[in-house]
């Protein structure tokens, strides 16, 4: 997975409280054989709307989203984390966000940024017209008008996204561990290598 | 020091610990593997994108059975026939391509030994007892029958053990489930799960891992004990658990890919040791007597609303919990049913028999006893039997079961999850009703609106031959 220090540049300023998951991806986009492609079908539902920010040229290719409370609410499905992705989203900044999708969104590499509902009003400002920085490694979003937010992110979770270290990279950064208890299975049960049919 | 008594599921866990974290998390090694179209194609491409290889290829085994249709596969010149839903043929040419690519042995859609994957893993000898054992299906349980931890996982989780052979998991805590006594005329392993999930509740074993004893289990086949375990997920446990006897090793004994010659003999001296230790204890303990159990249904949408086929609908205000009295109005409304109704007043249009719950040779022959010498009742518009492989098929052809079920008017199919799941053209009709051998009656499982009564394979039959919920009790008398 790609490592993220920070993440630079405009944002959507979408506001909106209790965006669920099937306003990120309809279900109609989930009997798919691909993560590639889903951010076609992600914000139908807002898109449909005339004037939106997901189509304004202003913020074409913003790699954050700024939204009200409760983002990612719904089901459990990891597509919204995908359709994310896909669509160039790098970070979600919002007031809270539903567990299921934030460790959804963690392990796609996307940073999931807690921030009091004054300072992510003063963001949706800002965004508007101009770009929104955020340093995960001071744990700090700031914009080119001096305003500075702290953040808390589980230092877990930073570490592993500044590092660009997934649970399968971590997971392999055991690799030895593995190895060897496959050395142990395989003298004290050798049978568990399937017989090849 | 004399080592601390431990259950079935503890000599399991504490066998695959590969690495445990401080906050009790373990790294857990996985031995075996199912893969299938639907929860893969993701989980493959994860892998693509990050450059990663299949650790275990050997301890992986793909077969397609969610998506295929059950009609014929290939045309009488032998070519395989086009699959009409663009995506479903999609994903099973996803896994069709993929398995060979990361080097995983798959069994195609033509192949005799192609069927579910969980009657497909037992019956080549690939699920083995004392393993661990994941796919990304729920009803991944059903292996507990024959003495492995197996349970479902989900994408992310696919792609895990595809790329490590191992997952991050915490311990489940214990609960046994015995039944002591012997099952009356009629009663078969179904009935037997259906009245447990009936008594626990369909969250009673949330956190759990269920071990299955006493004389009822003991005396059981493996195929009803693969029928039992199957369901655990449907009274909330994670897995479930039946001890390996000598009934399991004549099972899996000669089986394709089950070890052979001296390696046999050790496994089994392994498997023996792995029976719960005199003295150890569960978390919770729960007991039913044989001789309570009826042959059973479901009359709602949960898997917990069970009666006996003797008993009537009952009334939502019946239940003690104000929640439940309002899901069973709702259930009540969803199923187009008024308490008190008998449920063998219930008139069905549709039968499936089949499903990784119930589509074993053993299934197919105490359904076609019932069915031979009968005709499928007017009212029925579709009475489907669906074997759960290839190879259940051809026993089930060899035995002329094909015969009697196709004389008594129902339609003999190619293997596959069928009707248990809508994913696939086997569908119910909106408002109509069936009498099915598999595993979920939730809102909309068989088809938008279906309305699913869950049975055994004798009372599908029954009900089949008599148009409407019947006990089987009274046609084998
Ligand atoms: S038969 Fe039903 S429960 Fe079993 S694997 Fe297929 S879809 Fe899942």
């Amino acid at each position: 997975m790609k490592a993220v220090n920070k993440v630079d540049g405009r944002a959507f300023p979408l506001g909106l409280k209790n965006v669920d998951t099937d306003v990120i991806i309809p279900a109609h986009y989930l009997k798919t054989i691909s993560r590639i492609g889903l951010g076609k079908g992600a914000f139908e539902t807002i898109r449909a709307q005339p004037g939106n920010v997901f189509d304004d040229p202003e913020y074409a290719g913003a790699p954050i989203i700024i939204a009200g409370d409760n983002f990612g609410c719904g089901s459990s499905r990891e597509h919204a984390a995908w359709a994310l992705n896909d669509m160039g989203v790098e970070a979600v900044i919002a007031p809270s966000f539903s567990d299921i999708f934030s460790g959804n969104a963690f392990k796609n590499g996307i940073v999931t940024v807690v921030l009091p509902q004054e300072a992510v009003d003063r963001l949706l400002e800002v965004a508007k017209t101009d770009p929104i920085h955020i340093d995960l490694e001071n744990k700090v979003v700031t914009t080119p008008y001096q305003d500075r937010f702290a953040f808390e992110i589980d230092d877990f979770r930073r570490n592993c996204l500044m590092n660009g270290l997934d649970e399968i990279g971590l997971t392999l950064a055991n690799a030895d561990r593995i190895s060897a208890h496959e050395r142990t299975l395989a003298q004290s049960q050798p049978w568990l290598v399937p017989v090849a049919a | 020091m004399a080592t601390k008594p431990r259950t079935l599921y503890d000599k399991i866990w504490d066998a695959h610990v590969v690495d445990q974290r401080d906050d009790g998390t373990c790294l857990i090694y996985i031995d075996r593997h199912l893969v299938h179209e639907v929860t893969s194609p993701q989980a493959f491409e994860g892998l693509r994108v990050a450059g990663r290889k299949v650790r275990r290829p050997d301890l992986t085994l793909a077969v397609p059975d969610h998506n295929l249709p059950t009609t014929a596969r290939v045309d009488a010149a032998g070519s395989r026939l086009p699959i009409a839903d663009v995506e479903s043929a999609q994903q099973l040419a996803a896994l069709e391509s993929n398995a060979p690519s990361f080097g995983i042995k798959y069994i195609g859609a033509t192949d005799r030994e192609q069927g579910i994957v969980h009657v497909v893993g037992p019956e080549q000898g690939f699920s083995l007892p004392g393993t661990t054992i994941v796919c990304g299906d729920s009803h991944t349980a059903c292996h507990g029958g024959i003495g492995a931890l197996a349970f479902g996982i989900g994408t992310s989780e696919v792609e895990h053990v595809l790329a490590t052979q191992t997952l991050q998991l915490k311990q489940s805590k214990t609960m046994e489930i015995r039944v002591e006594g012997t099952l009356g005329f009629g009663v078969s392993p179904k009935d037997v799960i259906l009245a447990i999930i009936g008594k626990i509740g369909a969250a009673g074993g949330t956190g759990y891992v269920i071990e299955y004893t006493g004389s009822v289990f003991r005396d059981m086949s493996v195929e009803g004990r693969l029928t039992v375990s199957n369901m655990s997920i449907e009274g909330g446990a994670r897995a479930g658990l039946v001890a390996p006897d000598d009934k399991t090793f004549a099972y899996l004994k000669g089986r394709p890919m089950a070890p052979k010659g001296e390696q046999w003999d050790q496994a089994v001296a392994y498997w023996r040791s792995l029976a719960t230790d005199p003295g150890a204890t569960y978390d919770k303990v729960v007991t039913l007597d044989a001789a309570d159990i009826a042959p059973s249904l479901t009359w709602g949408t949960s898997p917990e609303d069970v009666v006996p086929i003797t008993g009537v609908v009952p009334d939502p205000m019946s239940f003690a919990d104000p929640s439940k009295q309002a899901a069973a109005q709702k259930s009540l409304d969803y199923m187009g049913l008024v308490p008190g109704q008998r449920m063998q007043d219930i008139e069905v249009q549709h039968i499936f028999i089949g499903s990784c719950t119930n589509s074993r040779i053993e299934d197919l022959r105490a359904a076609a006893a019932v069915a031979k010498g009968r005709k499928v009742a007017a009212n029925i518009k579709q009475a489907l039997v669906v074997p759960g492989s290839g190879l259940v098929k051809a026993q089930a052809e060899s035995e002329g079961l094909d015969k009697i079920f196709i004389e008594a008017g129902f339609e003999w199919r190619e293997p596959g999850c069928s009707m248990c799941l809508a994913m696939n053209p086997d569908k119910v009709p909106p408002g109509e009703r069936c009498a099915s051998t598999s595993n979920r009656n939730f809102v909309g499982r068989q088809g938008p609106g279906s309305r699913t009564h869950l049975v055994s394979p004798a009372m599908a039959a029954a009900a089949a031959v008599t148009g409407r919920l019947t006990d089987v009790r009274e046609l084998m008398a």
